[in-house]
Parts: structure tokens; sequence; C-alpha cells
């Protein structure tokens, strides 16, 4: 239960510190950059490290890049969402997490994971 | 335009819209940890890079587009997504980056603990940034090769970025 604690309390922290900064910063399409900051990876590996040693954190980071591609994927369609098909942001930002699935997932089937 | 810092956006933006993304960025770290003890370390590792924050962010850019421009009288529900376009093309683009971070921190935690987060942040920020500028040089040297055309059809299809 600590654990979890620990977890929620440092993962809330990092993604609010980045997204305060992401909100003073300008022009947009800039800010947008720490919208993929690596807030909730700050926080996992960080205690994957103290909890299970570097090994342990070396493999989680690596199946970690399919998760970025997957990002990038996800981030494009909410974009074309959002441009071409007017949708909402939120609506576009749900829709798109099934992207952010298929291509997390197929990455990790189609590659696999760290040795 | 140049990047800047102002420290004025803070001051639309109200306490419960900061404790919405605390709850969330909460949330998906729990739920990242979780993943990895009940599938793996593999498929815990994917959910690093989740898209936690971003549906919470996106829906408070919209928003707060939206109402500037109804502020004035006008609809501003377009503005509204072309803002938050803007702010996916940017999370693109910092996804690159985060792949970076990912690759550097796998090379390098097992020398170095210490060392693996202070560089893959380095190379996260520098990796993202240089995106970010290879395509704004992009945009302004295509649009400067473009045949002159009348004014209105001269603006740009998002908002001021």
């Amino acid at each position: 239960m600590t654990e979890y604690l620990v977890r929620f309390v440092a993962g809330g922290l990092i993604v609010s510190v980045f997204a305060i900064f992401g909100d003073m910063l300008r022009p947009k399409s800039f800010a947008g950059l720490l919208g993929a900051a690596p807030s909730v990876a700050l926080a996992t590996l960080g205690i994957a490290v103290v909890q299970h040693g570097p090994q342990y954190a070396a493999a989680e980071s690596w199946t970690m890049i399919y998760g970025a591609i997957a990002l990038a994927c996800y981030s494009l369609v909410v974009c074309h969402l959002l441009m071409r098909f007017r949708l909402g942001a939120l609506p576009a930002t749900i829709l798109a997490f099934v992207v952010w699935l298929v291509v997390a997932f197929g990455l990790l089937a189609g590659l696999g994971g760290a040795a | 335009m140049l990047v800047k810092l102002s420290s004025s956006a803070l001051k639309e933006t109200r306490w419960y819209e900061y404790a919405i993304r605390f709850v969330l960025g909460g949330c998906a770290t729990v739920l990242a940890g979780a993943i990895g003890s009940q599938f793996g370390v593999s498929v815990g590792g994917l959910f690093l890079a989740l898209p936690a924050i971003f549906c919470a962010s996106a829906t408070l850019i919209e928003s707060h587009e939206r109402h500037a421009k109804e502020k004035a009288g006008l609809s501003g529900r377009r503005r509204g997504q072309k803002a938050a376009a803007l702010d996916a093309a940017g999370a693109a683009l910092g996804s690159i980056g985060l792949a970076a971070f990912a690759a550097i921190f796998h090379a390098t935690v097992g020398a170095s603990i210490a060392f693996a987060f202070v560089a893959a942040l380095a190379v996260w920020a520098s990796v993202s940034v240089s995106a970010w500028w290879v395509r704004r040089k992009l945009r302004v040297t295509r649009r400067s090769h473009r045949p002159a055309r009348s004014p209105s059809a001269k603006r740009s299809r998002f908002v001021k970025p």
C-alpha cells in the first residue's frame, strides 16, 4: 500500500511540475513538447531501480521506446481528428487511445521485449 | 516567435485543473507499476509512455482558448480545436525525445544510475527541442517557396504558434 502511495505522490508531483512548465511556455507547439515529457517514466524508473535494481529498469526502459513510438502515432492521430474531422479535444484524445494500444502492443508482439 | 516563459498563463488556470493533472499523473504512475507487477516488465515498460494526462491537457487548452475567444464575442470552438491540435503536434515531436530518453537510459543505467537519469533527461530535452526547431525551419522554408496567394488564403490552418 505504501509503495502505491509513494508512486501516486511522486507521479502526481512530477507530472504537475512538467504541466505547469508547459503552461508557461510559448509558442504552443513548443509547450506541446512537454506533453511527451518523461514524467511517469521518471517516477516509475526511480522506484524500479530502488526496488529491483538497474537490470529491471533497463528492461523496462527498452519497451518504453515502443510506448514512445506509439505516443508519436497517438499525437498525430489526435492532431488529425481535431483538424480534419473537427472533433472536440476530449473525444479525439479518448478515441486515439486505441491507436496507442494497437501500436504499442503491435511493436511488443513483433519485436519482443529486452533480452 | 522566440520561445518565451510567461507566468501570466498560470493565472488562467484554476486550482482544480492542477488537481486533475496531479491525480491523473499519480494514477498513471500507479497503473504503470501495477501493470508491471501483474504482466511483467515488458508490458509495464510500454505504460511509461502512456498519454495519461494528454487528455486533460488538451481539453484544458481547448477550453481556455474557446473562453478567450468567446469573451471577445466570437465563437471559439474552432480556435480551441486548433490550439489543442498544435499541442498534439508538439507532443508528437516530443515523443522522439521520449524514445531517445528511453534508449539512453537503457544503455547507461547499468554503468551509473545517477548518470543514466541525468543523461537521459539531457538527451530528451535536446532531441525534443531539435525536432521542434527542424520542423519549424522546414515549415518556414516551404512557406517561402509557395506562390503568393490572396491575404485571406495566407492565414495558417493553425492558430498563431
